[in-house]
Formats: structure tokens, C-alpha cells, sequence
């Protein structure tokens, strides 16, 4: 059975215009259009024709970027916001995880808010007499109970809003973005009782922007985007289809904040700071290519690269050496070689030539990395040398630190219990 | 019609939740002061005392009504600003604000919205009611004595509650998409009073003089309920029932009119406020 049904579900936000935000009661009043300028002129469509079912017991998961109409359907579904048309039903008690101590009163205590909170959220005053000590536990806030809310810390306002809003015990959990604030000890027992919440069977529609989250506990999940459903389905599908809309989204900016350094590089012939050198040996354009030979300025650990570098000598050459050094966006030095230390022996170069550096796997962990580029004398005088001014992006389904990924895998023994869950 | 007389009896179901809510009103006022509770006494009694210095010794008005001691103008004009100023004037402010400070029940929870004005007149009614010993114990005082017509007060006091509300409801949901209206409210508030028999009997020659005087007088619902809240603790004298009764029915118009605006205007709000 459905626990909650949603059928072409469409919220339109009226927007008001800047016009409408100056206009008075006076001026309504005078021009008589006082209830016309109640009603709005621009629209925005937060939620477009969005249909699905979520089955009783099961844990559904919303992706989506910021803006794709996430927390607008959790309004919907909590009641706050009505759909423009279309239809949502909702089966059993329903409490929201929106946002945490929205209702708390900064100058009254803690032991007091837990109660005007409770009411609020609909549990009777006995009920929350039974469970107010294992709220204020959970929320480990035993000792600032009698304290005015106020004097809280923004975790410790957030752990006894969310400590009072699991306690409803409701029969459809919505879960939106919240547990962002929480610390590492907090965050886990939130998710543990979410987990709980499972097991017991509850309905739980989850919103998150923490997809190694939305995988491990959600049963399904629907992906979001401009007001409109992407896909739904099996977690790791639909997340991977997200993370690629994502990946090629950031390669566009990618690109574009590329050719924008290259610009301004023209535009300030005059300051040198990231590059040097009399330029007898001219580096003209620096390429990053996937191994197919295309373009490419986002990589996965397991990609590997071609570096191109068009060189021109303006002059007939016998020493040169050509070298590449890739930085991490710490400032790290990960990686450097060139080839001389290669052994290669320059003979000559003379007008244009192009080098290609290959990389077969590029085995760093996540993040942007920087590159320099430059070609030198053998005793280090340098032609032309590039500092930095490349650079591009590590993207990592896996969320391992440090500077470089060997290829790694790991063994158990048959005494170890130990089960390889999809997500990370 | 009937559908918004149903939504308003739903009301008795959050009772609890109002009740609560006056109570963390009440609670969170005084918080951190070091009277606390004893303000709401002791505002009016300061307030009062000022009347008495300022009318007994300095001014001492030449109105037949107050002639015999220099003490009554005080205690008249004391029966009826603290109706008005420390729960009308102070609720219709309020409710002017009131959705846009609890904006966050309104847009993160699923919160029945129209108890905010409730919750906005009755705390302040409740103010008003501890000021109401303060009036008790100044009657004999400032030479007047006790009549059996002080047990209508809270007849009185029903009919300002339900046009107060009616009131609130309607500043309150026309406040988020005009917001002038606070500042008009104000201006209108201090109007009003001085067009209501509050400082001057309705009694008074200047105004029985002229008919359309009068007759704005008589249009004003706070007149009736001033000049009975002044009937039954000032001049010890029987309700005017018909007038009584007439605005009674006003203010249920009232409040059926500010609550239907504002359940016409309840879907914006969580955008608006």
C-alpha cells in the first residue's frame, strides 16, 4: 500500500514583482484595484508535473541540485505549501524534519520548549511527560535543560529540535537537509534512529544533498531537476545518472573559466606572476585531453590524460628540456618529472612542435589540481615557464584522503564479517 | 458559509495549543526582569497614580460628571484607557507583526496559522485582566463605591474580546501584503481613542450638541463598549443593552469578516511573510 501518492503534482510560486512590493495599502485603496494587486503577475514553477508513490515501510530518497524543487515538495507533502493542481495524499501522522526548533521560543528554557514544541507537533502533554527524558538524553542536553533556549549553541538548538520532532513518532518521517550541522558524534545517531525508523517499518522520504547517505538507506530514489522528475529508481542508477548531469555541468564551467584565464592572460601582457622566461622557446597552448583525445578538464581516479603542449622555437635550440608539475589545490607539489631527468638528450628544436605527455592513470584523490608547464635550459634557465595556470578536476565517487590513490583492493578473511554495501 | 463556520468550531482542537502559546506569552514577557509577574500590576498602578497627580492636583476638569471629587476624572479616564490601551491598542499592534515574527511556524511547520491573532488577544486580554484588581481597588479609593452592575463587566469585556479579535484577524492578514499598514494602524489607533468616549463622557455637552456628532459617536462600536465598561465601574449604572447588543452583533459580523479575509489570504502567507 502507498503511503504517499503523489499524481501531477505541479506548485506554481507567484512571484511579485519589484512593482507590486512598493505598492501600498494607500495607493491600492486609491487606484481600487485592492484586491487585484493581491494577486500576482510573474510565475515560477517549482514543481512541474511530478508523479510518484511511495510504498508503506520503505525509505525514499529526493537528489537534486539546489533550487530543483526538493524542499518545495516536502512542503507539499507536509501540508505547508498547497499544490497548484494536482493531487498528494498522505496516509498516517505525518512529521516533518524541515527545519529544526522552528517554533522555539529564544527567551524560555529548554524543559519549556520541548513542551510547546511537542503540542505543536501534536503529541499530548501526557505523552510528552513519558518521553521527555529520553528527548532531553538523546539530545545530551541534561545539564542546559532549565537554560533559555537562547543561550544555545546553533548543534545544541538543532539536537533538541530534532530529538523532540523524532520522538512524534510519526507514521511518514520527511527528512529534509537537516542533519547538516550536526558533529560527527551527533550525525550518526540521528542516522541511526533513522535506520530504526526503517526497521520499524515507517515510511521515510528523504531529501539530501549527501548521496553516499541517500544510498545506504534509501530503498528508492527520485531525481529532481528544474521542478521536474529526472528518474526513479534503484539508488546507485539514479545517483550515478545525477552525478554524470553534475560531472558534465562542471565541465562546461570548467571550460568556460579556462578560456577566461586565457583571456585575461592577453588582456595583462605586463604581469608575469605565473609565468616567466624570455620565451626563446614559446609554450602557446597547453591542451588536457582524455586518452580518446578530447578535451577534457573533469577526470575520475581511474582516468587517464594527455597533456599537449604546443611549443614554437623562434630560433634554432640545443638546450631545452621539457617539464610538467602537478599541484594539488593546497599548494601541494604531487608530482613532477621532466625530460631530462627521463634521459632524454636534446639534439634541437626549431619553429613549432607539439609534445605530448600521457599519463595512463591519474591515481589522485579528489579535488582541483593545478599544473605548471615549462621548458628550460638543462642548469634550469627558463624559457617559458607556465606556474599554475592550468588546472582541473578530480571528481571521486569515493571520499579516501590524502594525495595519491594507489590501486588498491582489500581481503578479508572468512572469520571477518564484513558485507561490501553500494554505497560509501 | 457554512464550511467557514466549521473551520472556525475546528478551532476548539487546538485549544491546547492556544492555551500553551498564551502561556509562553505570558511566561516570555517578563522573562529576565526582576519584577516578573507583578509588571502587569504594577504598569497600571503607576499608570493610574500619574492620572491622579496630574488631574487631581493640576488640571481638575470642570465637568459636572466629575465636579464633586477632584479624584473621579482619574479614575474615569482610567476605566477606559486600560481597556483600550493595554489590550485593544496593544493586540491590534501586535497582530499587525505577529506573522511575520512567527514566520518560521508559518513556513517550517505545518502550524494552523490563524491561532497567532487568538493567541495575540487573548494574552493581552489576560494582561488587561490583572490590571482589572488595580481598577477594583481604586473605585473606593478615589470615592466611588462598589455596585452590584460590576458583575456585567464581564459581559462587557466578551463583546470587546469578539470585535478585538474580528479585528486582529483582519490587520493581521491584510499586514503581509501591505505593510503600511502598521504604521497606518498606528496613526488610526490614536484617532480612534480620541474619537471614542475615553477621556470625555459620551455625556458631554460639546458632543450631545451637535447631531452629527452624535451620530458618529454612535457608529463607533467602541463607544458602546467604553461607555459601559465607564457604566458598570465609573457611574454604577444599568448596560444600555440595545447598544450593547447591537455591537455584540457588529463585532460577530467583525470577526466573520476578518476571519474570512483572512482564510482567503492563508495560502500566501507562507510565501509572503
Amino acid at each position: 500500500m502507498a503511503a504517499i501518492e503523489i499524481e501531477n503534482l505541479t506548485r506554481i510560486y507567484q512571484k511579485y514583482s519589484a512593482q507590486h512590493r512598493f505598492k501600498t495599502f494607500k495607493s491600492a485603496m486609491i487606484k481600487g484595484d485592492f484586491f487585484k494587486s493581491l494577486r500576482s503577475d510573474e510565475k515560477v514553477t517549482a514543481l512541474d508535473n511530478v508523479s510518484f508513490k511511495v510504498e508503506r515501510g520503505t525509505t525514499f530518497g529526493v537528489i537534486g541540485e539546489n533550487g530543483s524543487g526538493k524542499s518545495t515538495l516536502l512542503k507539499v507533502v507536509t501540508g505547508i505549501a498547497k499544490p497548484t493542481s494536482g493531487r498528494v495524499d498522505v496516509k498516517g501522522k505525518v512529521s516533518a524534519l524541515i527545519e529544526l526548533g522552528a517554533g522555539f521560543h529564544p527567551e524560555i528554557t529548554g524543559r519549556e520548549n520541548i513542551y510547546i514544541n511537542g503540542i505543536m507537533l501534536g503529541l499530548s502533554k501526557k505523552e510528552i511527560n513519558d518521553k521527555y527524558e529520553e528527548m532531553v538524553k538523546f539530545a545530551e542536553l541534561e545539564e542546559f535543560i532549565d537554560a533559555p533556549v537562547k543561550t544555545y549553541s546553533s548543534g545544541m538548538y538543532m539536537r533538541l529540535g530534532f530529538s523532540i520532532a523524532i520522538n512524534v513518532n510519526p507514521d511518514v518521517l520527511l527528512v529534509d537537509e537537516v542533519l547538516a550541522v550536526g558533529d560527527a558524534s551527533f550525525v550518526p545517531k540521528c542516522l541511526d534512529r533513522i535506520q530504526d525508523f526503517r526497521r520499524r517499518k515507517k515510511t521515510i522520504l528523504f531529501v539530501s544533498h549527501d548521496l553516499s547517505t541517500v544510498e545506504k538507506i534509501c530503498d528508492r530514489v527520485a531525481w529532481l531537476k528544474a521542478g521536474q522528475i529526472q528518474t526513479i529508481g534503484e539508488p546507485r542508477r539514479v545517483i550515478d545518472a545525477y552525478l554524470q548531469d553534475v560531472a558534465e555541468k562542471k565541465e562546461g564551467d570548467f571550460e568556460k573559466r579556462q578560456e577566461e584565464a586565457v583571456k585575461e592572460e592577453e588582456y595583462e601582457e605586463g604581469r608575469r606572476e605565473n609565468r616567466w622566461g624570455k620565451r626563446e622557446v614559446e609554450i602557446k597552448k597547453v591542451k588536457m585531453k582524455g586518452l580518446d583525445g578530447k578535451v577534457k578538464h573533469v577526470f575520475s581516479p581511474q582516468d587517464g590524460m594527455l597533456i599537449e603542449i604546443e611549443v614554437n622555437a623562434y630560433s634554432p635550440i640545443k638546450d631545452f628540456v621539457f617539464g610538467v608539475g602537478i599541484f594539488n589545490y593546497q599548494g601541494v607539489f604531487c608530482y613532477g618529472t621532466n625530460t631530462f631527468l627521463e634521459g632524454f638528450q636534446p639534439d634541437s628544436i626549431k619553429g613549432k612542435g607539439k609534445v605530448v605527455f600521457r599519463i595512463e592513470c591519474l591515481n589522485f584523490v579528489n579535488g582541483t589540481y593545478y599544473l605548471d608547464v615549462a621548458v628550460h635550459k638543462r642548469n634550469g634557465y627558463p624559457y617559458d615557464y607556465h606556474r599554475n595556470l592550468y588546472s582541473f578536476l578530480l571528481s571521486s565517487k569515493y571520499k579516501d584522503d590524502g594525495i595519491y590513490r594507489p590501486e588498491h583492493s582489500w581481503e578479508f578473511s572468512p572469520e571477518i564479517k564484513i558485507k561490501f554495501s553500494k554505497g560509501v | 458559509m457554512l464550511q467557514l463556520i466549521k473551520k472556525f468550531k475546528d478551532l476548539y482542537k487546538y485549544r491546547v495549543l492556544i492555551q500553551t502559546l498564551v502561556n509562553r506569552e505570558l511566561k516570555a514577557r517578563y522573562r529576565g526582569t526582576v519584577l516578573g509577574f507583578l509588571w502587569s500590576f504594577v504598569n497600571p498602578m503607576l499608570l493610574l497614580i500619574v492620572y491622579t497627580l496630574v488631574f487631581g492636583f493640576i488640571i481638575q476638569p470642570k465637568v459636572e460628571d466629575f465636579s464633586s471629587s477632584p479624584w473621579l476624572y482619574a479614575l474615569f479616564l482610567f476605566c477606559g484607557v486600560l481597556p483600550w490601551q493595554v489590550w485593544f491598542a496593544a493586540s491590534s499592534l501586535e497582530s499587525a507583526n505577529v506573522l511575520m515574527t512567527q514566520g518560521n511556524l508559518i513556513k517550517k511547520m505545518l502550524f494552523p496559522t490563524e491561532i497567532l491573532p487568538i493567541v495575540v488577544v487573548t494574552s493581552n486580554f489576560i494582561h488587561f485582566l490583572l490590571g482589572v484588581p488595580v481598577l477594583l481597588i481604586s473605585v473606593p479609593l478615589l470615592g466611588k463605591a462598589y455596585t452590584p452592575y460590576l458583575l456585567f463587566l464581564p459581559l462587557v469585556m466578551l463583546v470587546q474580546y469578539v470585535f478585538t479579535l474580528g479585528f486582529c484577524f483582519l490587520v493581521s492578514a491584510l499586514t503581509v501584503h501591505f505593510r503600511d499598514i502598521k504604521d497606518i494602524l498606528a496613526n488610526v489607533l490614536t484617532f480612534w481613542f480620541f474619537a471614542s468616549p475615553i477621556i470625555y463622557p459620551v455625556t458631554f455637552e460639546n458632543v450631545q450638541k451637535h447631531a452629527l456628532l452624535r451620530l458618529f459617536m454612535d457608529l463607533n462600536p467602541m463607544t458602546h463598549i467604553m461607555w459601559n465598561y465607564q457604566n458598570c465601574v465609573f457611574y454604577g449604572e444599568m448596560i444600555r443593552w440595545k447598544r450593547l447588543g447591537v455591537t455584540f452583533l457588529l463585532s460577530l459580523v467583525l470577526l466573520f469578516i476578518g476571519y474570512y479575509v483572512f482564510d482567503k489570504l492563508r495560502d500566501s502567507f507562507p510565501e509572503e511573510v
